[in-house]
């Protein structure tokens, strides 16, 4: 009844090709972006900006990237905690290298740097497909995590292997190190996400985003009908290695402030993202969002009402939190194959047939 | 609408957990699951009971009743952020993450928000200079210490003279693990010994190539920056390549009954340091088994009681209790804030009869903390592992370490990060 399209006039072919056609999803989604800058950064505190938000932001990000490769080119990756340590390791060296360069750019640059580090590990992508590309991603993960212990030149020379991020400031506000106030550290990440999922999302409705497509569904016919492979699934790992070290170099300068190679960014890590992509559902930016949300939130969620309402032990707590996240995962693939979007998607159905389904 | 569903029921569960007031918080940043519970679990119960004790012994500290906040970090440094800022509104007097990694994690973040960190014996070394790290504390000694008081057992046992030995080092591939490297990397200079590095990566399961390395290159010594199950791995490995066990040694995270249980008899003789006294032949277990485990509030499964590590949680908690005594006398009250408790661990004095008063005659070195020296005396035992009787026992007293060297190293360790962090030395 409130939820279609009927009563929406279009008047020019670039409303009709918005990415919210309804009007309904479009006031949603105005809201919600007024409400994440108007409105949270008022309530936010410490706890909710740090264990909460700003993870969920930062690992938005990550599916983003990853979802981009997996989802729309189709191409696994198992590397993604490996580049998110190269975008931290180059924010790092660039923040102590380079005092004077504005945090932004520091951020970008290590984006810009992860995206030809994953360029260089993408090129196997040419010639091996499926498992075994993700058996060649997987082994860029632990070259770059045994590389970033092993050479001290990335880590300054630190007795420890420890790299902390020094405090950086942006038009007079601290966003990096301790003394930086939770709603600085939440907008300047909320605008790195707005951008690069709006960047993201149109990117992948338009010439390049239907390429990757094409490869994704079938490499041949995408050949014969003129997509260039080597393009298609370069710029695809190019772009996703992007997205992802940004997110690394977020993590370790903004949320996490020091880091250690072989615990931030291991193997888990990569599975972590893995994980939000395909929950979320593959090839749909809200899909790596309701992910990232999901395997973020919800453990807090738990912990938070079965230590702290319910008075468990803690240890109690931390193994149903595997089992029931565990569960939910497996119920939701078994459900919904194709995650939270899909979900999303078959609501959005039925609310347009609603009240009347016949 | 999942996500402002979710929010609101987070809201709601945060809001429900709100802060009690009026006790003294010390939260237990502790890990009982993930392939470090079996290390985390006695020190945890340990840090618990001695508090549970304090409160039904002494109605708490001063009068006002101590509240432990457990949190389960899994020794994960993500987690432990998220331990740290969900309790740190309820009054938290101070942390003892017991991870060297969440403990960098919460230098800056605990400095800004001036809460003392107090990392016994793991953490930042050179926070022992109290110039510079004015909110973290590491007595009663340091890695720096420990590596240094291994060599001086080495020298020992060689009669002064390891001119041409070679030492091996096995050790945590993190930041915990190569924190004693730079000082053993000085001590080889000046001793003339060739040290061979060794990382384990973690959790620390797969060890075979590196104890097959021991095995060809027959170092004279290995010692151990081990945590979790890497020790036990580590102590089956050397049993499996018939390594002598008493020319292999431990820091004093490498050596508690859960470490050398699993390898049998093979772990005979098998060495590792100590900051403090074994066993629970002291009047405080009477006290504890009549007011804490008879009472049925043994923290855990209550079956660590007497272990080393159970033993090292009560040495925390009761250095941690001698601090808040301390600020409760200096600033004339009973309810402590955090930077109260800070000047207490600055000002703590533990020495002899202090202990015996507290039911822990001869438990550890005596000592006290200043502006100058937040790192403690750093003295170290030798402890060693009987398999017949399962049990530790302390071979020797507590030793110095060669502070000439450490000394050095701190200064120069601390000033790089002062100037990284525009930091000014001094003590007020």
């Amino acid at each position: 009844m409130l939820y279609r399209e009927a009563g929406d006039f279009k008047t020019s072919y670039a409303k009709d090709q918005q990415t919210f056609p309804i009007a309904f999803d479009r006031w949603g989604y105005f809201i919600t972006i007024a409400f994440a800058v108007l409105v949270v950064p008022f309530i936010l505190n410490d706890y909710w900006s740090n264990a909460v938000v700003l993870p969920f932001l930062i690992y938005a990000i990550a599916a983003i990237g990853l979802n981009i490769l997996i989802g729309y080119c189709g191409q696994v990756s198992l590397g993604s905690g490996g580049f998110m340590a190269v975008g931290a390791y180059a924010a790092y060296k660039l923040m102590t290298a380079f005092p004077e360069l504005n945090i932004v750019f520091v951020i970008l640059l290590s984006g810009g740097i992860t995206a030809l580090v994953g360029m260089l590990f993408g090129l196997p992508s040419l010639r091996i497909k499926g498992f075994y590309l993700a058996v060649a991603t997987l082994a860029a993960q632990f070259f770059l995590v045994w590389l970033f212990n092993k050479v001290p030149w990335f880590y300054n020379y630190s007795a420890s292997g420890q790299i902390s991020a020094p405090e950086r400031s942006l038009f007079g506000f601290v966003v990096t190190g301790a003394n930086a106030h939770p709603a600085t550290s939440y907008l300047f990440c909320l605008g790195f996400v707005f951008v690069m999922a709006w960047v993201a999302r149109n990117m992948t409705r338009g010439a390049n985003g239907r390429k990757w497509m094409a490869i994704r569904d079938m490499d041949i016919a995408a050949e014969i009908i003129g997509v260039d492979p080597l393009k298609a699934k370069l710029t695809a790992f190019g772009v996703s290695s992007f997205y992802i070290g940004i997110a690394g170099a977020l993590l370790f300068a903004v949320y996490l402030g020091a880091a250690e190679v072989g615990e931030a960014f291991g193997i888990e890590k990569s599975f972590l993202i893995l994980f939000m992509v395909i929950i979320g559902g593959l090839g749909s930016i809200f899909g790596s969002f309701a992910g990232a949300a999901f395997m973020i939130l919800m453990p807090v969620l738990l912990k938070n009402i079965m230590v702290g309402q319910m008075g468990w032990p803690t240890d109690l707590a931390s193994h149903f939190q595997f089992v029931i996240v565990g569960g939910l995962i497996v119920i939701f693939l078994i459900v919904e194959p194709h995650g939270l979007a899909q979900l999303w998607r078959l609501t959005k159905e039925k609310l347009r047939l609603w009240p009347f389904p016949h | 609408m999942k996500l402002t569903k979710l929010a609101a029921a987070a809201i709601a569960a945060t809001i429900a957990a709100g802060p009690v007031l009026a006790d003294l918080v010390f939260p237990s940043l502790d890990y009982r699951t993930g392939p470090y519970a079996a290390n985390g679990i006695p020190f945890a119960d340990g840090y618990a009971d001695y508090f549970a004790l304090v409160n039904a012994r002494d109605g708490g500290i001063g009068g006002v009743a101590a509240k432990v906040v457990a949190c389960e970090t899994g020794y994960n440094t993500e987690k432990g952020v998220e331990c740290y800022e969900s309790t740190k509104g309820q009054g938290a007097l101070v942390y003892q993450p017991l991870s060297t990694g969440i403990t960098y994690q919460l230098i800056p973040k605990a400095t800004a928000d001036g809460i003392p960190v107090h990392s016994m014996g793991y953490g930042r070394t050179s926070a022992a200079n109290g110039k510079v790290f004015r909110n973290i504390f590491n007595y009663p000694a340091n890695y720096w210490n420990g590596a240094s008081i291994a060599v001086n057992h080495i020298l020992a046992e060689e009669g002064g003279d390891v001119n041409g030995k070679t030492i091996a080092l096995v050790y945590h591939n993190s930041a915990y693990g190569k924190e004693p490297i730079r000082t053993l990397e000085e001590l080889s200079k000046k001793h003339g010994f060739k040290l061979s590095l060794l990382a384990v990566d973690h959790p620390g399961q797969e060890q075979k190539s590196q104890w097959l390395q021991i095995r060809r290159e027959k170092p004279d010594y290995v010692l151990m920056w081990g945590w979790g199950v890497m020790n036990q791995v580590a102590i089956q490995e050397a049993a499996n390549i018939r390594f002598p066990m008493d020319k292999f040694i431990g820091i004093w995270w490498s050596g508690s009954e859960n470490d050398t249980l699993p390898a049998g008899d093979g772990a005979d003789g098998y060495k590792a340091l100590n900051m403090h006294n074994v066993g629970s032949d002291y009047p405080l277990y009477a006290d504890l088994k009549k007011y804490v485990y008879d009472a049925g509030n043994a923290a855990g499964a209550g079956d660590q009681s007497g272990t080393v590590l159970y033993n090292r949680g009560m040495y925390a908690a009761m250095l941690a209790v001698e601090a808040a005594k301390t600020a409760q006398e200096m600033h004339g009250t009973k309810d402590i804030t955090p930077a109260m408790m800070r000047d207490g661990m600055e000002n703590l004095v533990i020495d002899e009869a202090k202990m015996a008063g507290l039911g822990m005659p001869n438990f550890g070195p005596s000592f006290s903390v200043s502006c100058e020296n937040h790192g403690g005396p750093g003295l170290g035992a030798v402890q060693q592992w009987d398999a017949s009787a399962k049990k530790w026992a302390l071979i020797t007293d507590f030793g110095p370490s060669d502070m000439d060297v450490i000394g050095a190293l701190i200064a120069e360790d601390s000033a790089a990060f002062a100037a990284e962090n525009n930091i000014s030395e001094g003590c007020n």
